[in-house]
């Protein structure tokens, strides 16, 4: 790999970093970082692949108050990475993905030391605001993001040390039933992200439409923008008939009356 | 308040829109995004306090505890952008109303921000994307990032320029009908999507035989009476279009039965059982690895 090449690798990683935590420009989700070091790289359409596969499990992946979701960052960074290195092209896809999901493990813990670090930063920001220092507030956040850039692109130029025989040696020694097994494993690890998402969101009012959705999607000719047109055009529908059946003033036993599908499926 | 002192241009709140990107930059475990959101208000306090004293006191109250979902922020902002105008301008705004207004949008805000941008939005067009990266089109990623951002920057500008134009009010107008119309038009996208996803995108295959059926003669292609050359492979391709098997036996595999039975089946109980599992309170990471050792130890014994 040239030297520009891995510059723009730690770039992309430091970004993925800083997004991390930010979650605007999402520069961590896979779909953007491993297109982004394929890109970098010269191996886009292996980046591409892995990205795609990649953001289907981690679909349901995201931070809700306090509590961490696995590192998608690391998680995409160093799988590309490893992706990249091993130098097998596409056929390396199930393999990078069968590392990443420990790696997003792993990256819990950086995040961790990060957030507790940043309650020094915020103590430094309490010191400039009392002295109405404007620059120091604002010195402290940007050191604070950094720090959030170097949690990723520290241990990707690290990995970029290992030479690319090394990775591949070690890609190339693990047995078939392992690569297999975990690839399979994979396929069914995207149920927990989905499992995360229907806790935070079901109501008796929508199972319904979970339903309608999971037997259509059976019907192989429809795509995701006709699914998610046919979502829409529900959603619509069901708000301005309820509305109707709350302005005719005895709507209110349509909504609310108790579901004992609710209970049982609550319950589950 | 006819003749303001001071007011906040348009373009120092869209300098306090720009800093909010970073709202989540020092988030830390003693008081969450305070540090961001004092960065964001930075360009305001500069612009309406002139004495040191002021400014260091504003700087100390916007560093108090804040957390909500980082782009419904962008309301709470405008609002307090509003209210920190007035109180510059001479008007009774003390540092508990401040306080009051952060904490009491932010519960409610985030409860819409989360379901609607990190549970419908973002699968919706991350599995839109990765759905297309995974043919190899490059067209996914640049989809999902541009739309995205599009999204994302439309909304905060906007809700910003809203909050910052409703002041007060704006608290009383989002806790009432619409928020609530727009967190359920999300949820029932959501659902229906997710539903449509775990049939998709989860798979979970068996691969044991069940049964292996001797096919009669004529129900197969026979390959070795076929005619040579080219004219073997026609007649082969003709046959099999014709709906005759490749092979002398159908086996059917235990997936197939149960596909038969509905299609996704087996994801559905697994996504089932993986809330369930949540619900008990077990880690997300420890059933993601259990899954691994699972794919692992079933593809080994012949399950998978």
């Amino acid at each position: 790999m040239s030297i520009i090449s891995m510059i723009l690798v730690v770039l992309v990683a430091f970004l993925a970093g800083m997004e991390g935590i930010l979650d605007e420009f999402q520069f961590h989700q896979p779909l953007v970082a491993c297109t982004l070091i394929g890109l970098v790289t010269g191996n886009l359409e292996a980046g591409v692949i892995l990205g795609g596969t990649l953001q289907m499990i981690a679909l349901g992946w995201a931070n809700i108050g306090a509590a961490v979701a696995p590192d998608a960052a690391l998680a995409s960074v160093a799988s590309a990475i490893i992706l990249v290195l091993g130098g097998q092209g596409v056929d390396g896809v199930a393999t990078a993905i069968a590392v990443a999901v420990p790696l997003a493990v792993a990256g819990l813990f950086l995040t961790m030391v990060v957030r507790t670090l940043s309650v020094v930063y915020v103590h430094q920001m309490d010191a400039a605001a009392e002295k109405g220092n404007f620059f120091g507030v604002e010195l402290w956040h940007i050191i604070a993001v950094i720090t959030q850039g170097l949690r990723i692109a520290i241990p990707a130029a690290a990995l970029l040390m290992i030479p690319t025989e090394t990775v591949s040696n070690l890609l190339n020694s693990m047995p078939a039933w392992l690569t297999d097994g975990m690839s399979i494993g994979g396929g069914m690890v995207v149920a927990v992200g989905y499992a995360l998402v229907i806790n935070m969101m079901a109501t008796a009012e929508v199972w319904p439409f979970f339903a309608i959705g999971f037997c259509l999607a059976a019907v192989s000719e429809l795509t995701l923008i006709a699914l998610g047109a046919i979502a829409l055009a529900l959603a619509f529908i069901y708000m301005n008939l309820s509305e109707k059946g709350g302005g005719s003033g005895n709507g209110g036993g349509g909504g609310n009356v108790g579901d004992p599908l609710d209970d049982i499926l609550n319950d589950y | 308040m006819a003749d303001k002192k001071v007011t906040l241009e348009k373009k120092d709140r869209f300098s306090v829109c720009l800093r909010s990107t970073l709202m989540q930059g020092s988030w830390n475990y003693e008081r969450m995004q305070n540090g961001g959101w004092c960065y964001a208000m930075i360009p305001a306090i500069k612009k309406l306090y002139t004495t040191k004293e002021e400014q260091s006191a504003a700087l100390k109250r916007h560093l108090e505890f804040f957390n909500t979902h980082p782009y419904v922020a962008s309301p709470i902002l405008g609002v307090t952008l509003a209210l920190e105008e007035d109180r510059a301008n001479g008007a009774p705004v003390d540092d508990t109303a401040i306080q009051g207004i952060k904490v009491g949008m932010m519960g409610p805000l985030a409860g819409v921000g989360d379901p609607v941008f990190w549970y419908t939005v973002r699968p919706m067009i991350g599995a839109l994307g990765a759905s297309l990266a995974m043919g190899g089109s490059i067209l996914g990623p640049i989809l999902f990032f541009v739309l995205w951002n599009i999204i994302r920057w439309a909304f905060m500008w906007y809700t910003q320029e809203f909050g910052y134009k409703a002041g007060m009010s704006i608290a009383e107008d989002l806790s009432g009908g619409l928020l609530q119309k727009v967190t359920k038009i999300a949820s029932i996208l959501g659902m229906f999507v997710l539903g449509s996803l775990i049939e998709r995108w989860v798979s979970l295959d068996f691969v044991p035989v069940v049964s292996e059926v001797q096919l009669s003669e004529g129900a197969y292609i026979d390959w070795a009476n076929l005619s040579g050359g080219a004219e073997g492979i026609k007649e082969a391709l003709t046959q099999y279009t014709s709906g005759m098997s490749l092979t002398d036996t159908t086996t059917t595999t235990l997936q197939d039965n149960l596909d038969d039975l509905i299609p996704g089946l087996m994801p559905l109980l697994l996504t089932f059982l993986c809330m369930w599992l949540l619900k008990k309170n077990v880690s997300p990471i420890v059933i993601i690895l259990a899954l691994f050792v699972v794919g692992i130890v079933g593809h080994v014994i012949g399950l998978l």
